[in-house]
Order: structure tokens, then sequence, then C-alpha cells
């Protein structure tokens, strides 16, 4: 079984910092962007963003699966 | 016709519609084992974005989250959070998972610990664990119709006589089709939902206060507290936040039907695939906090928050469309608890069951307990729900701090050579028997951190500490490892 390499957890761990261990730096409600509390925008930001971070981490895993196909 | 019976029948006529083609989906095939469970390994990403997504918009996102929104407020914010963070988390071994699934002919969560693990005894205890935990999960869906109809009924139809109804319809079309009736379903309960979901994140803040911006701007002018964490609350504050956003991002994955889920996708690729878009599908969740918190300033006095969507939904919209909403919020409910029956049921029978008390029964008949199975889990849930009293938050989030026991063993089986089948034994039981008596102790949160959340570090502790201890005397799990999902060297080829 081929593990995940190290730039897709890299990728993974992005958001898992934007949305969950830095809560105390945007869990506040200025400045409101778009009618929105600040946490509530952040948030709704990182999810939109988080598709981006997979995303490259799905180029990054297909291309080793690849290589790991054409040695075997 | 009166405002009750107009909603009532447009209600009536979705839950019919969607039951319905629940009926019809796939009825032409034969029905196995692996046909029921996993519909043959066949659903492509579109499908089984549809099934997980289904599984996910449960009753809990739809009154839930206003609910908690409008009683709880800023910390509710968890929910947008743990949901995106559940895919990340899982693009890192659900695609391995599936490999593993394909190869020993996984169909369930205790398959897979008995085929890493070697141990019946070990597959029946998280067997035990997914049961018990789908439970007050089946029960919220359940209690979720029941204030759908009470509320559009203006009260004349009681919760017990719509939960009844409710739980003989998702009852027979599992029965009889298993689990490609629940994703036909899902497919119609998707497309009203996201009409549902517009309709009240956009329209009640519309109608109410003229706009999205102007409901944040006049709460953060009354109650700026609310929008914050801990919110209403004493001790939901940041360390709950990231204790609970790590429990359930994890755990997600361990219940039961998600886990199970996982197999009938048609590739690891489509997995991996489904793992980049569906973070997007969290947006419809932040929906239902707009609505749950234009309520606070509207009816401020309100008992029970998970009432506070249709409420105010029946105060700012025609009854036909109250209807709408509560047919997409009644198969919201109906859709997962189908799927969470059938795996409960399923593991009941095939997992339980035949390894401990039958080891001769034949798929046949096995189908055929777990079918039985869904009636009797249906009807103990009836039963929870009747005579129970949480909200429904808190109902997921006591499923959650049981089913996240399963985690380590199932990451460090994937990735952790020298884990034993000891050592996950003692870990989850170690662990599962701590988030039981935080919980019973009502010591959740305890320190401001999430009690699931310090059980499943006590008992990630206790599996690697066991297992090193084991490998130091020598005492490996001869069964377990690695090897097993490992395409065989060119000796045993050879050989």
């Amino acid at each position: 079984m081929r593990t995940p390499s190290r730039g897709a957890l890299v990728l993974g761990a992005i958001p898992f910092a934007a949305l969950c261990f830095s809560v105390a730096l945007w869990d506040r409600i200025d400045p409101m962007v778009l009618g929105l509390p600040f946490n509530l925008f952040w948030l709704i930001l990182w999810i939109l963003l988080t598709p981006c971070c997979m995303w490259g981490a799905y180029r990054l895993e297909s291309a080793a699966g690849r290589a790991a196909g054409r040695d075997s | 016709m009166t405002a009750a019976a107009a909603a009532l029948t447009v209600i009536v006529v979705i839950v019919a519609i969607g039951t319905a083609i629940g009926f019809l989906a796939g009825s032409r095939r034969q029905l196995d084992l692996e046909e029921w469970a996993v519909a043959g390994r066949g659903f492509g990403t579109v499908l089984v974005f549809l099934l997980m997504a289904g599984e996910v918009y449960t009753t809990f996102a739809f009154l839930g989250l206003s609910g908690w929104a409008y009683s709880r407020g800023g910390p509710v914010l968890y929910a947008l959070a743990y949901l995106t963070l559940a895919y990340v988390a899982s693009f890192f071994f659900l695609p391995q998972l599936w490999d593993a699934g394909r190869e020993h002919r996984i169909q369930t969560q205790p398959d897979f610990f008995n085929s890493v693990y070697r141990s019946p005894y070990l597959a029946g205890f998280v067997c035990v664990v997914g049961i018990l935990a789908s439970l007050p999960y089946i029960q919220l869906q359940l209690d979720g119709i029941g204030i759908i109809v009470s509320v559009a009924s203006f009260g004349h139809i009681g919760r017990v006589a719509a939960m009844t109804v409710a739980t003989a319809l998702v009852v027979a079309f599992v029965f009889a089709n298993g689990v490609r009736a629940v994703a036909w379903v899902s497919v119609v309960k998707d497309f009203l939902m996201i009409i549902a979901a517009l309709a009240i994140g956009i329209g009640i803040p519309l109608a109410c206060y003229g706009g999205i911006g102007a409901t944040f701007a006049a709460l953060a002018r009354a109650r700026p507290q609310h929008l914050v964490m801990p919110g209403a609350t004493a001790n939901l504050g940041h360390s709950w936040y990231v204790s609970t956003v790590l429990l359930t991002s994890l755990g997600f994955y361990m219940w039961p039907h998600a886990f199970g889920a996982t197999f009938t996708a048609r590739s690891a690729d489509t997995v991996r695939r489904n793992a980049v878009v569906m973070p997007l599908y969290s947006l419809t969740l932040a929906l239902m906090f707009f609505a749950g918190f234009a309520t606070v300033l509207i009816l401020p006095h309100l008992q029970n928050g998970d009432l506070a969507l249709l409420t105010v939904a029946r105060r700012t919209f025609p009854p036909w469309f109250l209807g709408v909403i509560g047919g997409a919020g009644a198969l919201t409910a109906m859709v997962p608890a189908a799927i969470l029956l059938l795996t409960a049921a399923t593991l009941f029978a095939k997992n339980l069951y035949r390894p401990l008390l039958a080891p001769t029964m034949s798929d046949d008949r096995v189908a055929r307990l777990a079918r039985v199975m869904v009636v009797l889990l249906g009807a103990a849930s009836l039963g929870l729900a009747i005579h129970g009293a949480s909200s429904l938050v808190a109902l997921l989030l006591t499923g959650y701090a049981m089913v996240a026991q399963c985690f380590p063993g199932v990451v460090l089986g994937l990735y952790w050579r020298r884990v034993t089948a000891t050592g996950v034994f003692v870990g989850s039981i170690v662990g599962t028997l701590s988030a039981i008596f935080l919980m019973s102790a009502h010591l959740d949160p305890i320190r401001g951190l999430n009690a699931g959340f310090v059980a499943l570090c006590i008992n990630f502790a206790v599996t690697i500490a066991t297992s090193l201890a084991a490998a130091r005397t020598g005492r490996t799990a001869g069964g377990r490892v690695r090897g097993h999902f490992e395409a065989p060297t060119e000796d045993e080829i050879a050989s």
C-alpha cells in the first residue's frame, strides 16, 4: 500500500490550520465582510479554498500513483 | 383548505414520491448480500457524491444546526469546519481503505477489523460500538420528522404518530431494496433540499430584515456576544471548538454507514475525487446558520431551539411552501435513517450473529436476517425517540464520542506496522468506556475540551503503548499486518 506523499500531506494540513487550530485569531465579528461576521466569512472562504488545496493534493497523488505504476 | 392541511398535503405528496422511488429503484435486480449492502461496488462519482451527501445532510444539518445557531450561537460554527475537514482527512485514508476493501471483499467496518487484526472478538466489539452509536443518530432523524409534522400541522398531528408512520415507510423500502433504494431517494431529497436551503437561508433573512447583511448587522448591534464563541453557552469556547472539530472530523468516516458507503465506489480514484469536491457541499450548511441567527431577534423565547427553523418558516412562507420545506426535511430525515438502519442491521447479521453464533450460515440467510433486524432496530429507535429528550446536536455529539473510538484502529491498521490486535482492543475498550463515563457523569466538556476528544486521546495513547509493549515481549498479533494489503512479493508469486 502506498502512503500519501509529503506534498499532499502539507496541502491537507493547510485547511486544518486555517479552519481549526487558528480559531482564536479569526473568531470575531469585525471587520464584517460581505455582510457576514468575520468568523463566518473566514469559514466560508476556506470552504471554497479547501477544494483548491485538495485538488493540488489530488494531482500530486495521481502523479505519484502513475510513477508507482510504471515502476512495478 | 386550512394552512395546516395545505402544508401537510404537500409533505405527504413529497414523502410518497420519495418512498415510491425507493421501492422502484433497482427492483428488477437480484438482491444478494453484496448487492443489498454495497450495490455491487458499481457506483460512479456522481452517485457516490449523492449517496454520501445524502448521509451527511441529515436532520442534524436541517433542524439541529439552525437550532444551535438560534440557541447557542457561535459554537455552532464548529459544524462548517468539521465537515470540510472530514473530507480533507478522508483523502488520506479512504482510498487506501477502498483498496483493502476490494482485495478482501470488505463490506463493513468489522470486516475491516477482522481482516487486518484477525480477531473476531475485536470485530464483534467494533460492531457493537457501531450499532450502539447509530441508535442516537437514528433517533435524531425520527425526532426531526416528529418536529416537522407537528409544526407543519400547527400541532394537530402528534409527533408520535408522525414518527411511527415515517419509521414504517423507511423500514419498508430498506427491507425491499437495500442500498440502491437509498441512493435514488437521496437524489430526490438532495434536489429538494437545495431548493429549501436556498429559500430558507436567503428568504428568511430577506423577509425579516431585508437581507443577510442587515440580519447580521442587527444581531451585531443587539447581541454581539451571540455571534462569537462561547455564544450563549458558558463553556463552549475555543478549546472546545478545536477539540470538537478534531473529534468529529476524524470520527466522521468511522460511522459504520459512511465507512460502508466508501465501498460502493467504483474505484479508489472515485473516492479521492469525492474528497476533493465534497467540501463544497458544506456551503449549504451556512444557509441553515443564516436562518437560525435570523430567528434570534424575531422569536426570542422559543423553548426548544430545534423548532426555530420551522417556526420562523411558518411565519415567513405560504403554507404550501412550508410543505415543500417540511417534505424536504422529512426526506432529509428518512434517507439517513434508512442507511443507518441498513448498516446497523447488516452489521448485526453479518458481523455479530454469524461469526459468533452461526458460522455456517449462508450469505442469503444473512441477508434475510439483516432484513428482519431492520424492522427490530427501527422499532428500537422509535422507542428511544418517543421517550428521549435531547437537542439534535447533542444526540449527534454523543454518537460521535462513541464511534470515533474506532479511528485509531483504522488508521494505525493502515499505516503503522507495529500496531497489534491486543493494542487496538485494549485502546478502543478504554476509549469507549472513558467516553461513556465522562458523558454520563456530565463531565462534557471537561476542562474546556470535548469529552469524546479526551477519550480519543486516551485511546490512542493506550493503543500505542500496549502495541509497543506487546512487541517488546514478542507477542505481536500474528495475524496483523500490513502484509495483507501489500502486493505479493515476487517469491510469493513464483511459489
